[in-house]
Formats: C-alpha cells, sequence, structure tokens
C-alpha cells in the first residue's frame, strides 16, 4: 500500500488517508479496512472510541501514520493494537 | 490523492461555516464543494484538456482550482497582466483548453483556436446549477500549471501535482486549525503559488477567506477592519504601500490582525523593523518558497522576527535579513558549482529535497538523481540552520574572481537616509570581469546624494572591492507586478564604458 492510498471502514463510516506504512493489517472498529466503501455491521466495543476527521494517529514505533479524512464511530487499530492519536506541531501560516 | 479532498473534509466537517466573502458575497464550505462538483460535471463534458483562469482574484478561482480537481483536469492559472503578444503565447500552448473570465481577451487573441472561453458569473452560475460529478476523475496527476515569471527568459510551464500540493498542507496545516472568527485576507493574484497556496491552506484550516481582487493599501487597510481580519499574506511591495500609509496616519484599528506573513521577494531591513514597531502586537513570519516547491519551503517564525529585533547578540540580530528554517518536511543544502554540498556560513546554490517539491516542468524535470531541486536561488545557512538568501544565482557579481551578492550593497545604500531604493548589478568590465554598477532612487523631498558620496558610504562599510564604477539615479526601480524586481532591466541601463574614461577605481 502506498502513502496517498484511501481506506474505508467495514464498520462505520471512517476512512483515512495512508501517510506512512510499513506493514500490518489496518482496522477499524476491530475489522480489516478495505479500499472500497462497504460499511455493514458495527464496531467492536473494544474499538469503538471513534475517529475524528483531520487527525493523525499513529504506532507506538512511529513507523505508521494515517490522516482520519471522514469521521466515524469505529477507532483505529493495526494488528489488534490501538492506533494513538498525534500531537500537532503547530507551524505559524505562512499564507 | 487529490486537493479536492481539502475542501471535501472541510465541507463535512463544516458545511454551514463562512469559507468565501468576495465582494459582499458569502460562501459556505458546503456552497462552495457543490459547485466545485457542478463545475467538474461541466468541466469533464468540454472535451478541453485544462481549466484556465484569467481573471483576478474571486469565488471563481478556489471553484475553478477544485473543479478541475475533481475532473482531472490541471488547473492553469493565467496572469492577466501580461501584454497581449505574450498571453497570446501562453494560450497558444494550453490549447485546447476551458478558459474562465475575460472572454473579450481570449477572443481576440485564440479567436481561431481551440478554446472554450466563459465569464465569471457564467461560470459560476453553471457551477450552481450542473449535476454534481459522481464520481471524482484521476486524470494524470498534475493539479496545476504555472508560468514562471519569466523575468530571465521566456516562462516555464512548472508542474505541481496533487501529492506535491497535498504534502505541502497536510505537512503544514493542522485541519480546522483556525478559530471560528478567524479571517485570511487573500490580495495576491490567483496566478501566483501563494494565490493557490492561500486557498488550499485556509480551506484546510477552516479560516475564512477575504478576497480583495486588486491590491490597493486603502482597500487593504479598510478590509481589515471591516471583516475583522486575523491573518493576511502580503509580499514587500505591497507591505511598504501599507507601512506608508501607517505612518502618514492612517486612522486604522489593526488590533485584530493577529498575524501577518510575507514573502515573495527581498524584503528591505529597513521596511520590516518599520513595520515590526508599527505593530507591535501582530505576530510577523517571513515565508521563503518557490512555484516548483509548492510554496513555502523555509520559514522565520513570530518569536524570531521578535528576538532579532530587540537582541544585542549580531548573529541573532542579523535573523531579522533570514528567511529562517527549513520546514520540517524539507531538506535544504547548500552546494558550489561542481555540486558539492557547502559547511554552513559558506555560500552557494540552494538546494531543496522533499515531498511539496515538485521541479518538474512540461518539458523536463530539473530535479536529479537523488531528487534534490537547484533552485537557481544563492544563500548561505548560518551555525542554527538559518537560511540567507543572496539573491538569484544568476544575479551574483562576480568581480576579478569574487562572488559579490548584490544585496549587501543594496542594504548599504538604503541605509542612507536619502536613498528610497537601490539595485546593484554586473556589468561587463574587461579588467574584472564584472564591475559593479547601482541605480538609486532618491526619497521624495530629499536631494539624492553624489556618486562619490554613495561610493565612500559602501568603501566605510563594507570592501573597495564592493565599490561601484557606475551610479545612476532614476525615478524609480522596474518591478514587476509582483514585486520582483527586473534586473535584466538595470544591466542594460549601463553600457560598458570604454578604458579611457575609467575612472581609476579599485
Amino acid at each position: 500500500m502506498k502513502p496517498g492510498s484511501k481506506l474505508c471502514s467495514t464498520v462505520c463510516d471512517t476512512e483515512v488517508m495512508l501517510i506512512r506504512y510499513s506493514q500490518g493489517q489496518i482496522e477499524c472498529g476491530g475489522a480489516p479496512m478495505a479500499e472500497e466503501k462497504t460499511a455493514n455491521g458495527s464496531p467492536d466495543p473494544a474499538f469503538s472510541a471513534g475517529s475524528l476527521i483531520g487527525k493523525r494517529y499513529v504506532d507506538a514505533d512511529d513507523t505508521l501514520e494515517l490522516l482520519c479524512v471522514k469521521a466515524g464511530a469505529g477507532s483505529l487499530s493495526v494488528d489488534g493494537v490501538a492506533l494513538q492519536l498525534k500531537e500537532a506541531r503547530p507551524l505559524p501560516s505562512s499564507d | 490523492m487529490n486537493i479536492a479532498l481539502l475542501l471535501q473534509m472541510a465541507a463535512d466537517a463544516a458545511a454551514e461555516r463562512s469559507a468565501l466573502v468576495c465582494d459582499g458575497r458569502h460562501w459556505s464550505y458546503g456552497e462552495l464543494l457543490r459547485a466545485a462538483r457542478g463545475a467538474a460535471t461541466h468541466l469533464s463534458g468540454s472535451g478541453c484538456a485544462c481549466v484556465a483562469l484569467l481573471d483576478e482574484s474571486s469565488a471563481a478561482a478556489p471553484v475553478a482550482l477544485f473543479g478541475a480537481a475533481l475532473a482531472g483536469m490541471p488547473y492553469v492559472p493565467l496572469n492577466y497582466r501580461l501584454a497581449d503578444a505574450d498571453l497570446g503565447a501562453l494560450l497558444q500552448r494550453i490549447a485546447p483548453a476551458y478558459i474562465v473570465g475575460d472572454t473579450g481577451r481570449v477572443a481576440r487573441l485564440a479567436g481561431g483556436q481551440d478554446q472554450h472561453c466563459t465569464g465569471r458569473e457564467d461560470f459560476l452560475a453553471a457551477a450552481q446549477q450542473a449535476e454534481p460529478l459522481a464520481q471524482e476523475i484521476a486524470g494524470e496527476g498534475i493539479a496545476a500549471q504555472i508560468f514562471t515569471s519569466g523575468t530571465t527568459a521566456a516562462p516555464k510551464a512548472a508542474l505541481l501535482r496533487h501529492a506535491n500540493l497535498l504534502g505541502y498542507i497536510l505537512g503544514t496545516v493542522e485541519f480546522g486549525a483556525a478559530d471560528a472568527d478567524d479571517a485570511a485576507l487573500v490580495c495576491v493574484p490567483p496566478y501566483h503559488i501563494a494565490g493557490i497556496s492561500a486557498l488550499l491552506s485556509s480551506v484546510y484550516a477552516l479560516r475564512r477567506m477575504v478576497i480583495l481582487p486588486a491590491f490597493d493599501p486603502q482597500d487593504w487597510l479598510r478590509l481589515v477592519q471591516q471583516e475583522r481580519v486575523s491573518n493576511a499574506f502580503v509580499v514587500p511591495t505591497m507591505l511598504g504601500r501599507i507601512v506608508d500609509q501607517l505612518e502618514a496616519g492612517a486612522a486604522t484599528d489593526l488590533s485584530c490582525l493577529r498575524a501577518l506573513a510575507y514573502g515573495g521577494g527581498r524584503m528591505p531591513p529597513q521596511l520590516i523593523e518599520r513595520a515590526l514597531r508599527l505593530l507591535p502586537d501582530t505576530e510577523f513570519t517571513n515565508a521563503y518558497g518557490l512555484t516548483e516547491t509548492s510554496s513555502t519551503i523555509a520559514l522565520l517564525g513570530p518569536r524570531e522576527h521578535r528576538q532579532a529585533l530587540d537582541a544585542a547578540d549580531p548573529v541573532v540580530r542579523a535573523r531579522l535579513a533570514s528567511v529562517g528554517q527549513a520546514l520540517p518536511t524539507v531538506e535544504i543544502e547548500i552546494r558550489d558549482a561542481t555540486g558539492r554540498a557547502l559547511p554552513a556560513g559558506q555560500r552557494g546554490e540552494i538546494y531543496v529535497r522533499g515531498e511539496q517539491v515538485s521541479g518538474e516542468y512540461r518539458e523536463r524535470s530539473a530535479l536529479d538523481e537523488q531528487g534534490w531541486f537547484p533552485t537557481r536561488d544563492a544563500g548561505w545557512l548560518d551555525e542554527d540552520g538559518y537560511l540567507f538568501l543572496a539573491g538569484r544565482a544568476d544575479d551574483v557579481i562576480v568581480r576579478g574572481g569574487e562572488n559579490i551578492s548584490p544585496a549587501e550593497i543594496e542594504d548599504v545604500l538604503t541605509s542612507h537616509p536619502a536613498i528610497a531604493d537601490a539595485a546593484a548589478v554586473g556589468v561587463p568590465s574587461p579588467e574584472w570581469g564584472e564591475a559593479i554598477a547601482v541605480a538609486v532612487v532618491a526619497r521624495p523631498g530629499s536631494p539624492c546624494p553624489g556618486a562619490d558620496e554613495l561610493r565612500e558610504l559602501v568603501r566605510s562599510r563594507l570592501r573597495s572591492s564592493r565599490v561601484p564604477q557606475q551610479v545612476r539615479v532614476l525615478d524609480a526601480l522596474p518591478y514587476n507586478e509582483m514585486g520582483k524586481l527586473l534586473r535584466c532591466d538595470i544591466r542594460a541601463l549601463f553600457q560598458p564604458r570604454p578604458a579611457s574614461e575609467r575612472n581609476g577605481l579599485p
């Protein structure tokens, strides 16, 4: 999977864009994400904290980064391990 | 990847929020996305290869930019200030194009060609009425094609891919970072890279855009007050005219203006100091970038401006003349003429690498094998990575084997209280290879100092090798509309003089 690829949740509205990827199964709401939109079912209660639009999510090793481009009820994980919200590093506006 | 994602996210998160105001007409993010989708339907059915804008800034610019992106067509903003012959040549290069804007001029210049032209209001009406495009078209991955200003040669068609522009925005802007009542005043023309990056970053930050179609300092000040503008970007020439108004006593309350960014040309040191003192509560940011790098690659931030202004340490003080440090997502390197990387403190050509760096033209790519782009700008880095510009690599004066930056001479000349503006150029010299010639402009009401006084000023501050051989007084220096000095025009003023007339200067 290349940076820029889009993935859709299979259990909620969440959509993400890949910023960095090394390996692993990317999941939302506890279920593997897909390239096409096919949401049915509902998120696993263990992965139902939600995903926020415009936020970045990373793994503990910082080898994987996702940008949430559409919010949803499921939360993001890779190989069953929850991803963390990445701190924003604000730059002054230059445009 | 598609830049339309930025507008889709904004409309998804805040459909009702005000996105843009131009000539008193308001657009929400939902309305803007709806129009871009309608425009895409309209554009993709036109049989044209690209979408050109030949117009001042208005709501039509974002609708055409995002509409073109959804239709998989490159967006090509054209400089409406070009002379007929130059514009005609560009129209020929982009045919068949869907052109939004000046229908009369297109009919006159490209009547026989395969072009489709629609006026601004008709285009917006058609975009709002058309069925939204069901699914975006991938296209060839080019989001924008921008003709460089061509101050040295014929304009080059720089290509910016969706990946370049998205890389820039996602690397520098936090989604929805603006407060609900923030507003950005957009006064740069749409055909400039800063005009495109202003649209993209404002949309992604959810910052309301206030469009000023044509810059005028009084209109700018009025709009800042009237629309409670919090952010603005200006080129140095614009800042100079704004500061002149303020110093002349324009009664304007600028307390809402939290952040003022500038770039697009060299900022005279005296001007930025005047501005910082006139607006003590405003955060200043210097942004350095090029068309080919999707806008900003280095930043000098607000804290660094204030630190430098008040600094006793000459190294910190000097940073007011720096363009700051590389963005975290960008690498900058200084190289000599053989391509070898240079250490801090040494001047060479600025090279840049990063996702946002395109370095690609319609005809060829200028990137080297490792992805570095040679900017053709000369400069150096200090020990802490602050970048200093020393003019275009082509503008460096080589006198007797010594490289001289025009800027160092110009800064000394404009420090004279009676000199308003100055430009130094190299002119052919049989003795030195190149000799230094300067053109100066006197401050209104001040008698212009004589050539000998100016030579003595340069000699006392710099080395004798920097002393200009020729001095000419002009009413104004030649600039293009974005404030870029046209050095070729100045060079043309000076003819090499015969050896018998040389005056024995070192």
